[in-house]
């Protein structure tokens, strides 16, 4: 992995993109109301995901490995997957990655999941719109007009979306899934909407680890803006251009 | 479905309802074999999200408009969600789970079977009701809700009429 930041070659092309997107409005950084350690507040009946949040996270590699475990089965638990049995194919929303630097032989595991990338490329490539990013950053399949063509899982740089090969039973009331689709993390995004924090990073703070920090990017007053601003964290493959929403530390 | 075919179900199922609930719901009345839709009555509340003909006619435009605006623009909690239908209309079958659970698709399931429209929603969304308890739901469907927003309703109204009282 290397720090590049995007090259002049690839902001050009990106500035091209938001342009043909019509989305080259800047976006104001609005301070939160409240000072809620997250930036996150249940939203009022009837009201729209806030343009001025940018929902992330920080994963700090350096952690016991056993939360890793732990963040996948509440992810698991809460959403509904899990349990097939065939690895090659079934889906999985949330897995761990091991590296090792060959000429230090230092190693580290982390969690990869949807990036919920600032220029999503899964976006990008979808004939239908089903794949898209919501105003406050958040990246999701829209299942009701998915065809499964899984463009997006080829355009995905982090393998992090999923297609449903199998009939499905028993789904979450609040997290439909069929066979046919595409899905990823929505980063909890039915709990984020009542005020809640994603189901992985509950589960971690139950057992009294912060392994995995969630909360508003754009809010410099929220802990995770102070915490990205005080240390280096890095995000996967920052040469791509994508800007993932997911920042890691100690790798 | 086709415009002609549309068309036609709805005049079918409009006229059918108009009778559903004075004729019986094994057979028509003039002998004809295919049975009348009667979807089951309500588990909970009193009254539908919108007027009862309204909502034969139009609950699909309602369940589309809310799911788009759920899923793509993240508004929450609005009495057009399919789990509220859930919440009231989902009922116990001997069909289904073995008359354990309550579930939603033997009532949408009577119309439509009726009007030959397939809806492959609870293929993802679950129809089964979520009768654990919940901190707070977005319809006052718990009768005791009901009587205290009917008790604040006629305070207002009273209000508004005569002013504080003293
Ligand atoms: C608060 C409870 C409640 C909710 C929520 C609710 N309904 Fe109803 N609905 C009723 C009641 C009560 C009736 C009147 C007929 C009865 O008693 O069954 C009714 C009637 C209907 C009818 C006409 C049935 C007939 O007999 O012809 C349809 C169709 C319907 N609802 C669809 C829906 C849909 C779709 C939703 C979700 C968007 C929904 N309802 C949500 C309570 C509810
Ligand atoms: C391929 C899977 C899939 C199918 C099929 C599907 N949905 Fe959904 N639906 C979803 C997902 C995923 C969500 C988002 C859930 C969330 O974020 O809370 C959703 C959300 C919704 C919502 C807003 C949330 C709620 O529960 O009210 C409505 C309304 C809805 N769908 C209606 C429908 C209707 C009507 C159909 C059938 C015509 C349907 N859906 C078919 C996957 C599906
Ligand atoms: C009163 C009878 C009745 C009941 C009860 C009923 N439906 Fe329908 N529904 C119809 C009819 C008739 C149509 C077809 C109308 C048309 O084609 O314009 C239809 C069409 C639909 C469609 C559009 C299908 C398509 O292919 O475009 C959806 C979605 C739908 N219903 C969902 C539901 C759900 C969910 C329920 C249960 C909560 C339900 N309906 C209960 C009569 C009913």
């Amino acid at each position: 992995m290397t720090d590049r930041s995007p090259t002049e070659e690839q902001n050009v092309d990106l500035a091209r993109r938001r342009l043909l997107a019509g989305a080259a409005a800047a976006v104001a950084v609005a301070p939160g109301v409240m000072l809620v350690a997250t930036g996150a507040s249940a939203r009022p009946k009837g009201v729209a995901a806030d343009a001025n949040k940018r929902w992330g996270m920080l994963i700090d590699t350096r952690t016991e490995l056993s939360d890793w475990d732990t963040a996948i089965d509440a992810c698991k638990t809460e959403q509904g997957w899990g349990g097939g049995n065939n690895p090659a194919t079934d889906p999985q929303w949330i897995r761990k990655v091991a590296i090792r630097n060959k000429s230090t032989g230092a190693q580290a595991t982390f969690p990869v999941m949807c990036q919920h990338c600032e220029n999503p490329p899964c976006v990008d490539v979808c004939p239908t719109g089903a794949s898209m990013q919501r105003v406050d950053g958040i990246v999701l399949v829209d299942k009701h007009i998915c065809i499964g063509c899984r463009y997006c899982m080829m355009a995905c740089p982090y393998s992090a979306r999923s297609f449903v090969h199998e009939p499905v039973h028993n789904q979450r009331p609040h997290m439909p899934r069929g066979m046919g689709t595409v899905e990823s993390c929505t980063m909890c995004v039915h709990r984020v909407d009542k005020g809640q924090q994603p189901a992985c990073v509950e589960a971690l703070q139950a057992k009294g680890s912060n392994a995995i920090m969630f909360g508003d990017l754009n809010d410099p007053k929220s802990e995770i803006s102070r915490a990205v601003s005080a240390h280096v964290t890095r995000r996967i493959r920052e040469d791509l251009g994508v800007q993932p929403s997911v920042h890691y530390q100690g790798i | 479905m086709r415009l002609v075919t549309r068309i036609f179900s709805i005049a079918l199922v409009g006229f059918t309802l108009a009778m559903a609930h004075s004729a019986p719901a094994s057979a028509a009345e003039d002998g004809s074999k295919v049975p009348m839709p009667s979807p089951s009555k309500a588990f909970k509340g009193e009254q539908c999200v919108e007027p009862v003909e309204t909502m034969r006619r139009d609950h699909m435009l309602y369940l589309k408009h809310q799911r788009d605006d759920t899923l793509r623009d993240g508004i929450r909690g609005e009495k057009y969600g399919l789990n509220e239908c859930i919440d009231c209309h989902a009922t116990k079958s001997p069909d289904v789970a073995g008359g354990e659970l309550r579930t939603i698709e033997p009532f949408c399931g009577e119309c439509h079977a009726y009007a030959a429209v397939k809806i492959d929603c609870f293929e993802c969304h679950t129809g089964a009701a979520d009768d654990k308890p919940k901190q707070s739901s977005s319809l006052p469907i718990d009768h005791g809700e009901l009587s205290d927003k009917a008790m604040l309703m006629s305070m207002m109204e009273n209000y508004l009429d005569k002013g504080a009282t003293k």
